[in-house]
């Protein structure tokens, strides 16, 4: 986006892993982590493009009031038409607006998708935390634990969840929350590892500090880079897992729009010969706000892996 | 080796106790009576209310939870896991039937992702930083980034409804049939699962390779006078792809979730298909018994991952 600050040291300049250091404000801008990965992120044009198709997304869905109509309002004087200016994608079998539903269930799905993934980073760097201080069997349960639930497949743990309880935006927040932890807590588990032989941890243990306070004070700076890319990778993970339950009739119910259930609607022959419209857009938009979200956490993850992109 | 194996098997039958505890207690909190699950509904009929009482009291339904669930898992273990609502047939030979079908589609679709990963996750790692490579490395992003449900209308759209040349649903055309005509109904359904399935394999072979290719021994073999196609092919594939086998059996479970919304698109009459209808139906039987299907597949899966890796490569040991 802006370039780069002139005089700025080349990349290679300290080796040292930006996890062992934490994202302090202090020192000299140009030689902290935080700027050094900001600087090689914003070297990744895929990242960088990926971030702006994703603010866009994220804009128009935070704005949809303003651009758009009411998404159900039913107009039965115009249902099933083309795109047209009063119309820019059309109408849908009850006469809704397409553009608007579009918009709405894009606020459904990011915000179910930053829901869940936020609840499974939380839950997996608790575990994970946990995992690395104590070692030993208290380490071994939740490792094998962390393995069991991240091979099993999240649809099918909505899906039983959701036939039996009901389908709710609920259940698929716990759902995808209690099956993608482990990505977050091994991660967690990996730097706590590496944390508890340094000095400052061993002082911090010394002077009387306990699990609680280290995992706050210690840990989760420590941890936060590695983290983020993790999160971010989890919240694309989760828009997808949100509209593959819509998309089943599981997830999100009608009437609210999500760009699963909009695709759900379209599930008949006819409608998706004779009406791209119902279903391009959703189907489209899920496409590319989860693409963008994984450039960026790739992107992410070169810009704070020390040595960037293998 | 065989102390390793019978400790994993430990392992994984306390997960599955685990499992079935967790699912026991989704059937409790499940609506309906728990005796229509159980009992032959041929029985059922004409029987009144002293006639449901008095089956109660035979399921052991009276007694303590913990004989209810040891009677539960028993009948579980031996393949009895209670009457389906809808079809009024046992739910193991209503599941039963619907193995099948989702085995093909899963195994056409994992036998093409291996092939195409292989070659692209290759071609990825050798010509590392390259046009190839990053083409490689946005492909299998798109794999896990578009909707396999959207893909699978994209398809019915343009091969089924605009250009005509092969069927939107089922296994095969009713009252047709033949070789030709299943494996024109297996194409998209299967391509498309195969392509989601790709994805994260190309990576982990690109990622696996570029390592090897960075080892002592691949330097030793290209200063020996090794050929560039056979240092990679003969030497550094090779050890790369040993991680690729665990990967694979991780994913499977990974597929079938990919299986059940494309046999929803598809009309594909696997256990996916089965199980989304059934909660429509709310048929909690059978929604159980695929739960138990799936959680004993993902075990055996883990298991076989483990072993199989140490037995591939001997640097493992066999804690």
């Amino acid at each position: 986006m802006t370039a780069m600050p002139a005089g700025a040291p080349a990349e290679k300049v300290s080796k040292k892993p930006s996890l062992e250091k934490g994202p302090g404000p202090g020192g000299a801008p140009s030689a902290s982590p935080r700027a050094r990965a900001v600087r090689r992120f914003r070297r990744n044009r895929l990242a960088v493009a990926g971030g702006a198709v994703l603010g866009t997304v994220v804009l128009m869905s935070l704005l949809a009031p303003l651009i758009a109509g009411d998404p159900n309002a039913v107009d039965l004087d115009a249902v099933r038409q083309g795109p047209s200016g009063a119309h820019w994608f059309g109408t849908d079998t009850s006469g809704r607006d397409v553009f608007a539903r579009t918009l709405y269930a894009g606020r459904v799905s990011l915000l179910v998708g930053l829901a869940a993934a936020l609840g499974a980073v939380v839950v997996g760097t608790l575990f994970g935390a946990v995992s690395g201080l104590f070692g030993g069997v208290v380490d071994n349960v939740i490792m094998r634990i962390a393995d069991i639930v991240m091979s099993f497949p999240t649809v099918v743990v909505i899906l039983v969840l959701a036939g039996i309880v009901g389908p709710s935006v609920t259940v698929l927040i716990v759902a995808i929350g209690m099956t993608q932890w482990p990505v977050a807590g091994r991660v967690v588990r990996g730097v706590t590892m590496s944390l508890r032989d340094r000095e400052y941890i061993q002082a911090a243990e010394a002077s009387g500090a306990n699990a609680r306070w280290l995992i706050r004070k210690h840990i989760v700076p420590a941890a936060l880079p590695p983290v983020t890319v993790t999160g971010t990778l989890a919240v694309a993970q989760a828009i997808m897992l949100e509209t593959t339950a819509s998309f089943l009739g599981l997830g999100v119910r009608p009437p609210q729009a999500s760009w699963g259930n909009m695709l759900n609607d379209a599930q008949n022959l006819t409608l998706i010969q004779t009406m791209p419209w119902l279903w391009i857009p959703p189907g489209v938009a899920i496409a590319v706000t989860v693409l963008a979200v994984n450039f960026v956490g790739d992107g992410l993850r070169d810009a704070v892996t020390p040595g960037g992109r293998t | 080796m065989a102390a390793y194996v019978i400790r994993r098997l430990l392992v994984n039958a306390l997960v599955f106790v685990l499992i079935s505890i967790g699912i026991f207690v989704l059937v409790r909190v499940a609506p309906g009576d728990p005796v229509r699950m159980m009992v032959d509904p041929e029985q059922m009929r004409g029987g009144g209310a002293a006639f449901i009482e008095a089956k109660r009291h035979e399921l052991g339904l009276d007694r303590s939870v913990v004989v209810q669930y040891g009677n539960w898992l028993s009948g579980a273990l031996h393949g009895d896991f209670g009457y389906s609502y809808v079809a009024n047939r046992p739910v193991s030979a209503v599941l039963g039937e619907r193995v099948g079908p989702t085995l093909q589609l899963m195994g056409a679709a994992l036998v093409v992702a291996l092939v195409v990963s292989v070659a692209l996750g290759v071609a990825a790692a050798v010509r590392r930083n390259t046009a190839v490579d990053y083409g490689a490395t946005v492909l299998s992003l798109a794999a896990v980034s578009v909707p396999p449900f959207f893909l699978g209308i994209v398809g019915i759209y343009l091969f089924s409804l605009k250009w005509g040349v092969l069927p939107s649903a089922g296994m095969t055309t009713p009252g047709g049939g033949g070789p030709v005509d299943q494996l024109r109904h297996l194409i998209l359904p299967g391509l498309i699962l195969a392509f989601v399935t790709a994805g994260p394999f190309t990576r982990y072979v690109r990622g696996g390779l570029v390592d090897e290719l960075g080892a002592d021994y691949v330097r030793t073999a290209e200063a020996k006078g090794a050929s560039r196609a056979r240092v990679v092919m003969r030497h550094a594939l090779r050890n790369s792809l040993i991680p690729l086998i665990t990967v694979v059996m991780y994913q499977i479970p990974q597929m079938l979730a990919g299986a059940v919304v494309i046999e929803q698109v598809f009309a594909w009459p696997g256990m996916g298909q089965l199980a989304v209808s059934s909660i429509g139906q709310h048929d909690y039987p059978v929604i159980v018994g695929f739960a138990l299907y799936v959680a004993v597949l993902v075990l055996l899966c883990n298991l076989i991952a483990d072993v199989l890796y140490a037995v591939v490569d001997p640097r493992v040991s066999l804690r």
